[in-house]
């Protein structure tokens, strides 16, 4: 089983190597959107300072969705389909690979963001432990969140519209908490930082718990 | 040919043909109505204003039962698509759409009557309680949900993709919920539902009588709504033994059955292919 | 002798239309059986149904001993489906594409290498990337996928189309080996000539069912075309 997992997660990192979507087109975009908040936002009177935590967060996500789509497509042809069907691989195997290499490139993206938040809005970095975690534990949700729902979307034709409309609503929790734990890390008081990574994990545990069990039967459906 | 999915496509459904009324539908609109009745009475003129609120107490009268059955309309959204699942009846997929449909409904009743209460409140039509914002999340939810279904390719009588959807949405549900209290904890001590401990007497009636009110409706639009589903599967199935004849029919375009080996003799010559 | 497939009035679904309209099929170890008929008439979908791939409603349905209607898993890592699309990654290349579904498959490294070599893909072409082939050699691809897996049940949904005339006699060289290894082969064609000499049995699939197909000859006689004409309903 785990052999498949990294069977799997080999496979999708290996076509992103080769096809460079998550480095030429979705970490553009992220950055793009970093700038656009600061044409939104007064970039002078340290609101984007402030709200540095929740920018980066929805930057994350939005980024996140367009990743999520691309990971979802890559298995969404007919003939890939019906292979993956017939192909004896444990339908849980196939969830936890797909989550297990977007998680990797969506980490890197993190990295690469927090890099920009801390030059672009003069962020004040800080509480590394709790930035990590929260980061593993977001990058989690969100992955195993996102592969679960691609796959319900999978398909169909309005999928791309659809599943932002169906991820984004559910990510909401992991958006707050991500948030809240982000800003204790930077700082802030009367936070209590680890409890809001707490419900962070939580979230992912639900998720690749959901996803496991249902991933096979999603196939079918 | 037998209905190939095993029970017979009819165009009646428990001797009530066509209609999604019955002896049981029109007892509970009564009672509905008339609880109804009680409530703007009690709401209205019978239980006293409040003494911080004023009249506007009265709104949460409504406002606590919507919101309740909005939830309630979640829960029953999952706990019947986590029956079909299991039984793969097409009877629990009538209800889960059913009760989503409601739970949409009733999420509009809430926000509006919360709206209109935080008007006067603060001044402000939409304010960040936890209530609310929470409600419109579940909204979209549903929403998305609903949205689902419709693009659905499968036959009617349910499809894994619109169950597991529907399984994992009163989980969503509670996962916002508690997640978005927390989160306005931090800054608003009160909500618009949190109950009035100083509520009693005739305002406490009020409350229950709304509840009560509430319930039956949602009951009595459930029970047509789940029909007409019911009746929309059937209709599907009562299709589907057509198609099928009609299927083999293309075979065998002239007279005579697919059994028979020869070539209809009005047929042309046969093209090389 | 065991009944590799075994459908009796099963009807199957795509969406909501009915595309086997209460099929009768049996179809013993060790033959080829080419599926004849009209476009739109079902050949297709009798093929993935055979995968457990489509959902049956109703009748009888049976591939290698399981209940493909109640079960269409259990069938699924002893069969091999060639579709009409091809179930590959177009960024990964041949050999990729090959020992990623061999390895979910459990395929022998052997096997996969024979895979490539058979099909005339260990030369060149092995480490193209697959969205730069032709469709002759994405389809050879996509055999060399099934071959490596050693399938008990061919199913292959007009394995000759695309192909060049060599490729082509490949590819019957290797339905004879299966059959030769014990598996078993349904195919669909439109190629006539090739396809009717190829197959030990030929089945007219029109309107979602199977015509009964004629009575065999006695042995003293060469086997005979089939006596019915396709009538091409356009």
């Amino acid at each position: 089983m785990w052999r498949d997992v990294v069977l799997v997660a080999e496979r999708d990192l290996r076509i992103e190597l080769r096809s460079r979507v998550a480095t030429n087109q979705v970490a553009p975009f992220a950055l793009l959107v970093l700038i656009l908040f600061a044409f939104a936002l007064d970039p002078d009177t340290g609101v984007l300072r402030t709200a540095a935590p929740g920018l980066y967060w929805v930057v994350v996500l939005f980024s996140g969705v367009l990743a999520v789509a691309r990971s979802g497509s890559l298995d969404d042809t007919d003939g890939i389909r019906d292979a993956l069907r017939l192909s004896g691989l444990p339908p849980a195997a196939l969830f936890l690979g797909k989550a297990l290499a977007l998680a990797a490139q969506l980490l890197a993206l993190e990295l690469v963001l927090i890099g920009a938040v801390a030059v672009l809005y003069d962020a004040p970095l800080a509480g590394f432990p709790l930035l990590v975690a929260t980061c593993l534990a977001a990058t989690v949700a969100v992955a195993a969140t996102g592969v679960l729902y691609s796959a319900l979307v999978a398909g169909l034709r309005v999928r791309d519209t659809l599943l932002p409309l169906l991820l984004l609503p559910v990510l909401a929790p992991v958006l707050i908490g991500a948030t809240k734990a982000f800003e204790a890390a930077f700082g802030a008081e009367h936070i209590g930082g680890w409890d809001w990574c707490g419900l962070v994990v939580l979230f992912a545990v639900v998720y690749l718990a959901a996803g496991h069990r249902v991933y096979g039967a999603l196939m079918e459906g | 040919m037998s209905d190939p999915t095993g029970d017979t496509p009819a165009v009646t459904v428990g001797g009530a043909p066509l209609h999604t009324g019955s002896r049981a539908t029109r007892v509970l609109g009564l009672a509905a109505l008339a609880t109804i009745a009680l409530w703007a009475l009690y709401g209205l003129v019978w239980s006293p204003a409040d003494r911080e609120m004023g009249d506007l107490v009265r709104l949460l009268y409504v406002h606590v039962p919507v919101a309740i059955l909005l939830y309630a309309g979640a829960g029953l959204t999952t706990f019947a698509s986590a029956m079909w699942l299991r039984r793969r009846t097409p009877g629990w997929d009538a209800l889960a759409v059913a009760a989503a449909e409601l739970g949409v409904l009733f999420g509009v009743l809430t926000l509006l009557t919360g709206s209109i209460w935080g008007k006067p409140t603060w001044n402000t039509f939409w304010t960040w309680d936890a209530r609310l914002t929470s409600t419109a999340l579940l909204e979209v939810l549903l929403i998305g949900y609903l949205a689902v279904r419709r693009v659905d390719p499968s036959p009617a009588g349910g499809s894994v993709r619109a169950s597991i959807l529907g399984l994992l949405l009163f989980p969503n549900v509670i996962i916002v919920h508690y997640s978005v209290d927390w989160w306005r904890s931090l800054h608003q001590p009160a909500t618009v539902t949190r109950l009035d401990p100083t509520i009693e007497g005739d305002m406490l009636v009020a409350l229950m009588v709304g509840m009560l009110a509430g319930a039956l409706t949602f009951a009595w639009l459930l029970l047509h709504r789940f029909r007409l589903a019911w009746l929309e599967q059937q209709v599907e199935r009562h299709d589907l033994v057509a198609a099928v004849a009609d299927r083999r029919a293309e075979g065998d375009p002239g007279a005579g059955t697919p059994a028979s080996s020869n070539p209809t003799p009005t047929e042309p010559e046969a093209q090389p292919a | 002798m065991e009944l590799v497939v075994h459908f009796r009035a099963a009807v199957a679904l795509l969406g909501r239309f009915p595309a086997l309209a209460g099929i009768d099929l049996d179809v013993a170890q060790g033959q080829i059986v080419l599926l004849r008929g009209p476009n739109g008439a079902g050949k297709t979908t009798l093929l993935r149904a055979c995968a457990g791939l489509v959902p049956v409603v109703d009748g009888v349905a049976e591939v290698l001993g399981a209940d493909v209607r109640r079960q269409p898993r259990a069938v699924r890592g002893r069969v091999g489906l060639l579709g009409h699309s091809t179930g590959l990654y177009d960024d990964l290349t041949v050999a990729e594409n090959v020992r990623f579904w061999g390895r979910a498959a459990r395929a022998d490294a052997a096997d996969m290498a024979a895979a490539l070599r058979l099909l005339g893909l260990d030369g060149r072409l092995r480490d193209v990337a697959v969205g730069g082939l032709s469709a002759g050699q994405r389809r050879r691809t996509s055999l060399a996928c099934l071959l490596a897996r050693r399938p008990q049940l061919w199913l292959l949904d007009e394995p000759h189309a695309g192909m060049d005339a060599a490729a082509r006699d490949q590819v019957d060289a290797l339905m004879h080996q299966a059959v030769g290894q014990g598996a078993t082969v349904l195919f669909s064609s439109h190629e006539l000539d090739r396809a009717t000499s190829l197959a030990d049995r030929v089945v007219e699939i029109t309107g979602g069912v199977a015509l009964p197909e004629p009575a065999p000859a006695p042995a003293s006689a060469p086997a005979p075309a089939p006596e019915k004409v396709v009538v091409d309903v356009a």
